[in-house]
């Protein structure tokens, strides 16, 4: 029996249940905004009792060419340049990668060849990054010594890294990317195809300008994950802040060096303990502005459409 | 080419004026998408210079039959013709025949206005620059622009982006796209069904205008639009298997005042459809 407020049939009907549940459902939302907000607090906070250090000045650490906390010497030049290096190689390789194999995937693959490569690229996905690190370590880093010499090649070095993390992107960058290219409509092509284009005039001069701003939102979420990537860079790229503009040279990243400082035996209270919460800071402003822009970005592109 | 002939051995062709010169025959065209047959041998000539209009209820395949004239329907999987489509006499589904070029000399219009988000501007060269035109682009973006009834509207704003045009003008848009590649034969899929009253006015006129220079097939669910701007009509029907076929063919004025087959004369009344 429907148990009404009102004396009529369509009276206000209590529904308890429903607003202890959406009570519940608003405060798990709260919860991560909280986390969120509690993660950037700490980071903040441990970041101005780095720079309150008398060793350390904010324009040193932003422009210093030299990181070695032993002597004092906190400039974050070197692990910024490493890390833009993998990062940039992962790019060069994972973004013309991707970018054919969504163009395949959306425009050119049989439903067969599609049901076999989209589980493939789903595999490359869930494979941990751990696994990656030893992946480049130990066959990536061979094979780019036995192309470019022994003696060219440091065991641990950037290539290597940015390599494998470009092959780790991969998929995100091909699911995204194909994600975009199929939410062209339709019509375009028919539009192209009618005014005489071939497939490939249609593809590249219609549909992947047409798509751009999706492409170009997954690119820089691509990028943000690969500056953020850890365990490929701690295991491949070297542990030492090195600033060089030879990938093939071992030199540190951000985050490489975060996990080194964060495993090793430094003291709490230190300034190198503090260091890595600046450096944290400068990683986290980095990969909130791209994914902000990627978002921003990425709204104007469904804008177009609507 | 000798269209008297063909004309003989259709089952349902009127007698046709001598001027009429064909650039189109279909001749005992069926389609299938995959086992579905969409299309039962529909014959008909299209005459140059002419406007005509295919009407019909849905599902007739009137659709059907304007995609198979520029080999659009290649592009849905598992369709397939048996009969034969020659324009100026060469058979379109020749083995070696290829589709983008016969894309270029009949082009298309669709339902919905499909402009590339690019500029105005590029919207109309783009068709040229795949084709390889290497005379004066912006003349040619002026003149396609001028046949379609819409220069004067956009000349001051040829940079901006199309799609910020209205949908009759991105309509025009789309037409005078399809003008610059120069085609002789202009495909229209219901060109005017998203469009309000004013904007159909518009591209009606511009139908009768362009029908100087090229041969028009225009699809449309309103019978009032076929009879002010085409000269012959097809009506097509649907039989008892959902098949479409051309249930009369005639000079527009006669089919529609004095209709030969009782269904075509049940449809323009209104009785179905």
């Amino acid at each position: 029996m429907i148990q009404h407020v009102g004396n009529h049939p369509f009276g206000k009907k209590h529904r308890p249940h429903e607003v202890v549940i959406e009570t519940l459902l608003f405060l798990f939302a709260l919860f991560s905004i909280l986390i969120t907000v509690g993660i950037a607090f700490i980071l903040v906070r441990e970041s101005f009792l780095f720079f309150a250090d008398p060793d350390v000045d904010l324009l040193g650490f932003l422009t210093g060419k030299v990181w070695q906390p032993m002597i004092g010497l906190f400039g974050f030049l070197p692990l910024l340049n490493a890390t833009l290096t993998t990062s940039l190689i992962a790019m060069l390789l994972g973004i013309p990668l991707g970018l054919f194999v969504a163009i395949y995937l959306a425009e050119y693959a049989s439903d067969r060849v599609r049901g076999f490569l989209k589980p493939t690229l789903e595999v490359l996905a869930g494979i941990p990054t751990i696994v990656y690190g030893y992946f480049a370590l130990t066959f990536m880093t061979p094979l780019l010594r036995s192309i470019f010499g022994e003696n060219r090649v440091d065991i641990y070095n950037t290539a290597s890294a940015g390599l494998v993390i470009g092959i780790l992107v991969l998929p995100m960058i091909a699911t995204m990317a194909e994600d975009a290219i199929t939410s062209v409509p339709k019509d375009l092509r028919l539009a192209a195809y009618a005014l005489g284009g071939t497939s490939i005039e249609t593809t590249f001069k219609v549909v992947i300008p047409a798509a751009l701003s999706g492409l170009s939102a997954t690119f820089l979420l691509a990028l943000s994950r690969a500056i953020g990537e850890t365990m490929v860079v701690a295991l491949a790229a070297g542990a030492g802040p090195n600033l060089t503009a030879n990938p093939f040279k071992a030199a540190e990243t951000i985050t490489g060096y975060i996990v080194r400082i964060s495993g090793g035996d430094v003291s709490y209270n230190s300034v190198d303990y503090n260091s890595i919460f600046a450096l944290g800071l400068v990683l986290f402003v980095i990969t909130f502005t791209l994914n902000l822009v990627s978002r921003k970005i990425s709204g104007l592109f469904h804008q177009e459409y609507d | 080419m000798n269209t008297t002939n063909l004309a003989e051995a259709l089952p349902r062709v009127y007698e046709q004026p001598q001027e009429e010169k064909t650039i189109i025959a279909l001749k005992d065209v069926s389609i299938y998408y995959g086992s579905f047959q969409a299309v039962k041998q529909a014959s008909l000539d299209i005459y140059e210079h002419r406007v005509t209009a295919f009407i019909g209820p849905s599902g007739c395949g009137k659709s059907t039959v304007l995609r198979s004239i520029n080999r659009m329907n290649d592009m849905i999987r598992g369709s397939r013709i048996e009969g034969s489509v020659r324009f100026h006499d060469h058979d379109l589904y020749a083995a070696d025949v290829d589709p983008v070029l016969i894309r270029r000399k009949i082009g298309m219009v669709f339902q919905k206005p499909n402009p590339f988000p690019k500029s105005i501007y590029e919207n109309i060269a783009w068709g040229a620059r795949i084709n390889g035109f290497r005379g004066d682009y912006n003349e040619l973006v002026e003149t396609s622009l001028r046949s379609a009834a819409l220069w004067d509207e956009v000349k001051d704003k040829l940079k901006q982006n199309a799609l910020r045009l209205s949908g009759g003008q991105q309509q025009r848009l789309c037409i005078a796209r399809t003008i610059a590649v120069q085609p002789q034969v202009i495909l229209m899929d219901e060109p005017a069904s998203a469009l309000d009253p004013i904007a159909t006015g518009r591209i009606e006129e511009l139908i009768l205008e362009l029908k100087n220079s090229y041969t028009i097939i225009i699809v449309t669910h309103n019978m009032g639009q076929a009879s002010r701007v085409s000269d012959h009509t097809a009506f097509f029907m649907v039989d008892e298997k959902r098949r479409g076929y051309l249930e009369e063919y005639a000079p527009t004025e006669q089919l529609f005042l004095n209709p030969a087959h009782k269904k075509t004369e049940e449809y323009i009344s209104g009785k179905f459809g």
